[in-house]
C-alpha cells in the first residue's frame, strides 16, 4: 500500500505519516503530480487558513481534482475536507476545490471558538465503520462543511450546530477530526479506509 | 506548569477554597457553554534528558524511566492528552526535547503538549515540526506577551497553550514565573483574560497552593478563571483521588483535568477515573 501525502507546506505531514506507517502503509510526503499520480490513496492534510491553503495549491489544482474524478483513492483531514467545497467564510473571494458543491462556515454560537477536543462522531447506520459505534474525534476547528446536499455526509458531530464531521462519496473520504490524532479508534478509522483502498 | 509536588518545600499556608458555589444561581451555568465537548484527562511527565523524574521533592529527582515508554502506557490506559514538561529546558538540551518529541509521536496517536523552557517562535517551530501538537509558553509569555500574538498568528490558537501557575494572596491570585520562584505583579485572573485576547488557545492553571497536596483542586481559583475566559481551561494541581476530579469538574468551567503523581505511583489508574467520572454523568471519551 503506497499512500502519499499531499505535501503544500501547510500543517502536520508527519503525524499523518506516523499514523499511516504505524498501520504498515508505506508512506511518502511528495509535491509532485508524478508521485501522486502513481499512489494508492491519496491525503490531503491541512492545518491553517483555507486561503493561504489554495494560494499554496495553486497551480495544483486541477491536477488533484482531475485524480479524483478518476477514481483515485482520496482522504482529506480537517482543512483538507474543507478545501473540497467551493468556498469558505474564512477567506472571501477565495475558489475552493469545488469537487462537492457546497460552502465552509464558520461557527456561530456560545461555544467556544475554535472547538478543541473530543467530540462525538455518529455515523449514518449505513456507512458506520466497524468497531467505531462509539467513536470520539479528536477536532481543532473554527469553520465546518456545508454541503449543498447531504449525500455524501457519512457522519455528524454536533457543536451548537450539526455539522458533517465525515465524507463519503465512492472513491472520496474526508473527515473534520483528526483520525491520525483520536486514539485507536481513530486508527481504526484509517484502517477501515486502507481496506476500502485495497478492495 | 507545574506538574508535580514542586510547592511541597515551601512554607506558605495552603490556602483552600470553601468548596461552595460563589452564586447560587450561577449553578445552571456551570458546564454548560462547553459541554458538547468530552471533559479530558490529562497526565503530566516531567522530563529531564528524555527521561521520567518524579519524586515529592523537586530538589531531589529521582530517575521513574523511559518517557516513551511511560507515554505509550498512559495512551493505552486512555488518556485523552499527554503533557511533557521539561524541566531541564536549557538551550543545550532543547535538542532532546525535539528528539523525544519526535519519538512520542511515532509511538502515540493523541495530542501531546511540550514545555519547559519555549522562549522563541524558532523553539516553538521545531517542537510541532518533530510532532508535537501543541506547546505551553509560561515565563516567556509573562515576559513577551507579544510572543503569544506573534506564536498564534504563525501555528494557530490550538497549538498555543498558556500556563498560569497561580498563587492565592488575600483574596486574589498573583502570577508566578521562572517555575514558582518568582511573584510577578500580574493577577491571575487578568493574566488569563490577556493570553486569551492575545491568542492563547488553552490556559493550563495551576495552584501553586495545591500542588502537591492532594487535598483537591483550587476551586475557587478554577472558577474564577474558567468563567472569565471562552478558552478551554486545564486545572491543575491537587488531585488526591477521584472525587477530587468529578469535583472540579462539577463545580467549575474547566474541561480538562491534569495530574502527575498520582498516575505516576498508579494509586489512580486513568481507565478507573474515566469509568467513575463517566458513572456521575461526566461526558468522557470512550476509547
Amino acid at each position: 500500500m503506497k499512500i502519499v501525502i499531499i505535501d503544500y507546506g501547510a500543517g502536520n505531514t508527519a503525524n499523518v505519516k506516523n499514523a499511516f506507517e504505524k498501520l504498515g502503509a508505506a508512506v511518502t510526503i511528495s509535491s509532485s503530480e508524478a508521485v501522486w499520480k502513481n499512489a494508492d490513496a491519496l491525503v490531503l492534510p491541512g492545518v491553517g487558513v483555507f486561503g493561504a491553503a489554495m494560494k499554496r495549491l495553486n497551480g495544483k489544482c486541477d491536477a488533484i481534482v482531475k485524480l479524483i474524478s478518476d477514481g483515485k483513492p482520496f482522504l482529506g483531514i480537517c482543512l483538507g475536507m474543507q478545501l473540497l467545497l467551493e468556498k469558505s467564510e474564512e477567506s472571501d473571494g477565495v475558489q475552493g476545490l469545488g469537487v462537492l458543491v457546497g460552502e465552509v462556515k464558520k461557527f456561530r454560537g456560545k461555544l467556544p471558538v475554535p472547538q478543541i477536543g473530543w467530540n462525538k462522531v455518529e455515523f449514518q447506520k449505513s456507512s458506520l465503520p466497524q468497531g467505531l459505534k462509539n467513536f470520539y474525534g479528536y477536532f481543532a476547528n473554527s469553520y465546518y462543511c456545508e454541503p449543498k446536499d447531504n449525500s455524501w455526509v457519512a457522519a455528524t458531530t454536533d457543536y451548537g450546530v450539526k455539522f458533517p464531521s465525515v465524507f463519503r462519496q465512492k472513491n472520496i473520504f474526508a473527515t473534520q477530526f483528526h483520525p491520525e490524532k483520536s486514539g485507536e479508534l481513530g486508527l481504526k478509522f484509517l484502517k477501515n479506509f486502507i481496506r476500502e483502498v485495497k478492495q | 506548569m507545574l506538574c508535580k509536588s514542586m510547592w511541597s518545600n515551601t512554607t506558605s499556608p495552603i490556602v483552600r477554597s470553601d468548596r461552595t458555589m460563589d452564586h447560587k444561581s450561577d449553578i445552571r451555568f456551570v458546564g454548560l457553554e462547553i459541554s458538547k465537548i468530552s471533559k479530558r484527562i490529562i497526565p503530566c511527565l516531567d522530563v529531564k534528558d528524555a527521561r521520567v523524574v518524579k519524586g515529592t521533592n523537586f530538589n531531589n529527582l529521582q530517575d521513574a524511566g523511559d518517557a516513551v515508554a511511560l507515554a505509550k502506557f498512559y495512551y493505552q490506559q486512555g488518556a485523552d492528552e499527554l503533557v511533557f514538561l521539561d524541566i531541564s529546558a536549557s538551550s543545550e538540551l532543547r535538542k532532546t526535547a525535539v528528539e523525544l518529541v519526535r519519538k512520542v509521536a511515532k509511538e502515540i496517536f493523541i495530542p501531546f503538549t511540550i514545555g519547559g523552557g519555549i522562549r522563541t517562535i524558532e523553539d516553538i517551530e521545531q517542537l510541532l515540526k518533530a510532532g508535537a501538537d501543541k506547546v505551553s509558553i509560561n515565563t516567556a509569555a509573562i515576559e513577551n506577551p507579544n510572543l503569544i500574538k506573534e506564536a498564534a498568528k504563525e501555528f494557530g490558537s490550538q497549538a498555543i497553550v498558556v500556563a498560569i501557575d497561580a498563587k492565592r494572596i488575600g483574596s486574589k491570585w498573583s502570577v508566578y514565573a521562572y517555575g514558582g520562584k518568582k511573584e510577578t505583579q500580574l493577577d491571575a485572573v487578568s493574566w488569563a483574560k490577556k493570553a486569551e485576547e492575545l491568542g492563547a488557545g488553552e490556559l493550563l492553571l495551576t495552584s501553586i497552593d495545591c500542588d502537591g497536596t492532594k487535598k483537591g483542586f483550587d476551586i475557587e481559583l478554577t472558577n474564577k478563571v474558567s468563567r472569565s475566559v471562552n478558552v478551554p481551561v486545564i486545572a491543575s494541581g491537587g488531585a488526591g483521588k477521584k472525587e477530587d476530579f468529578l469535583d472540579v469538574f462539577q463545580k467549575t468551567n474547566a474541561t480538562a483535568v491534569l495530574a502527575a503523581s498520582l498516575f505516576h505511583y498508579r494509586e489512580l489508574s486513568i481507565s478507573e477515573l474515566k469509568k467513575y467520572l463517566k458513572e456521575n454523568g461526566v461526558d468522557i471519551r470512550e476509547s
